[in-house]
């Protein structure tokens, strides 16, 4: 098989910023609506956990499209974004980014919430009566205990945003160079007579990206029980 | 000194205890499900009482009447839990060092050192909580909450996951712990006899209720 070229690297390259942005931008909120979840009881609680899962049941190209309604130029918030910030969605990496960041979102959240589920909650009574305030129960023991589950949810959560498809080319279209990632570029490949050698050189990749994450995220998982019980 | 004088329903238990103390150490003795546990976590602020007061050393943590509630990190109340619950993810120097971190105390390599050496636990500092023994755990379980410098030390059955060697193993750490660390302790206990070893003031609890108070001999 021949090497890669410049068109390719394009898209993988990328597709590892989306990837990479949506990710970092959505685990801070990932981390926050775990915890929501694991410890929290308020009302609205089932309808928020089905909202946070429904990207994973809807299909894509509806998550795109409401996406393409709400943050388009003309849509309600990326009308206001684009006025009054200057940030702007609709056909640029940056909504790959929005569109890819909500999609992994259940796939990042889930291995949290069962890490944090999975902490011992006597622990942080002990660290109360030692003195810490709440926010630092959670940031000298909670967070830290979970910090596997947020790295497996981060693998996980960046592997999805990396062959994210649907919603994406429905939001942001397929521009080489500003939104064509590796998955949109494979669909224009094999839709071209002699596309066949260039789409399997992006379809082997991302077969290794993704495996890779798989590994990486289990790896993590193991690592958070063996720190669960203090080896 | 202590001063309690609390309601709490818990479900179908109900507790309503009130007693003073001015021992260095209170044993509160009872059967298992006659409200120890649920008295401790009132003092220590872990859990609310419904109705009534919590008085230490003239400083008022509780009290519904006036709408007060001392929230348990401000209590400066150290607890020594029967299951130790050291942090898994922190080796024993740095549990150790836990309450100081959190309550901002400067260092004190003088009683650091003397705890250490009280508790025999200066050759465990770098092993994680996993590769301790039980009776190793509670050892350092409650250097960390002398170390966090408490005005009171609760104690709820530090023994009672140990097994009889064990528990000959650490109570002489407790007697010496008794007479030289100079922290008034509540010691929680459903054993006679370990009780009449440590305490100098009895409060005995049945069902929820304080049935007799007294010396140590109200345990016979």
């Amino acid at each position: 098989m021949s090497a890669i070229t410049s068109a390719e690297w394009t898209a993988i390259l990328l597709s590892l910023r989306v990837a990479i942005i949506a990710t970092l931008v959505a685990t801070p909120f990932g981390i926050a609506l775990a915890w929501l979840l694991a410890r929290r009881d308020f009302w609205g609680k089932s309808m928020l956990d089905a909202l946070v899962h429904l990207p994973l049941v809807l299909p894509p190209v509806v998550t795109g499209y409401l996406l393409l309604l709400t943050f388009g130029r003309r849509g309600l918030v990326g009308g206001f974004l684009a006025d009054y910030l200057g940030i702007v969605f609709a056909f640029r990496w940056t909504g790959a980014a929005l569109a890819c960041g909500i999609m992994s979102f259940p796939l990042l959240v889930r291995p949290i919430r069962l890490s944090i589920e999975a902490i011992d909650r006597r622990l942080e009574q002990a660290a109360e009566t030692l003195g810490a305030a709440p926010w630092k129960v959670f940031l000298t023991v909670t967070l830290p205990l979970a910090l596997p589950g947020v790295l497996a949810g981060m693998v996980l959560g960046f592997a999805k945003a990396i062959g994210e498809f649907g919603a994406t080319i429905t939001f942001v279209s397929n521009i080489p160079g500003e939104t064509q990632t590796i998955s949109s570029a494979i669909y224009s490949l094999i839709q071209t007579p002699d596309g066949d050698a260039a789409a399997g050189r992006l379809v082997i990749i991302s077969i290794v990206l993704a495996l890779g994450a798989l590994i990486a995220a289990e790896w993590f998982a193991r690592r958070a029980t063996a720190r669960l019980h203090g080896n | 000194m202590l001063r309690v004088d609390v309601e709490k329903q818990l479900g179908e238990f109900s507790l309503q205890a009130s007693f003073a103390s001015e021992g260095r150490v209170t044993g509160l003795f009872g059967a298992s499900g006659s409200g120890k546990t649920t008295l401790v976590n009132m003092i220590a602020g872990l859990l609310r009482p419904d109705r009534g007061s919590i008085v230490i050393d003239g400083d008022t943590v509780d009290d519904t009447a006036a709408g007060i509630h001392v929230p348990a990190y401000r209590r400066r109340i150290g607890y020594v839990f029967q299951d130790a619950r050291l942090f898994p993810h922190l080796n024993v120097a740095q549990n150790l060092d836990y309450g100081r971190r959190m309550n901002h105390l400067a260092h004190d390599p003088a009683q650091e050192k003397r705890i250490v050496d009280l508790l025999d636990i200066g050759a465990l500092r770098d092993r994680r909580p996993g590769k301790l023994s039980g009776g190793e755990r509670q050892r350092v379980a409650l250097g960390r909450a002398l170390l966090s410098k408490p005005r009171l030390l609760l104690l709820d059955e530090p023994l009672g996951a140990l097994d009889e060697g064990r528990k000959l193993e650490i109570l002489p750490y407790l007697v010496r712990l008794r007479d030289e660390a100079n922290v008034p302790m509540v010691y929680v206990s459903h054993d006679a006899a370990e009780l009449r070893q440590l305490a100098t003031q009895i409060v005995m609890l049945r069902q929820g209720r304080v049935t007799s108070t007294g010396g140590v001999k109200v345990l016979t």
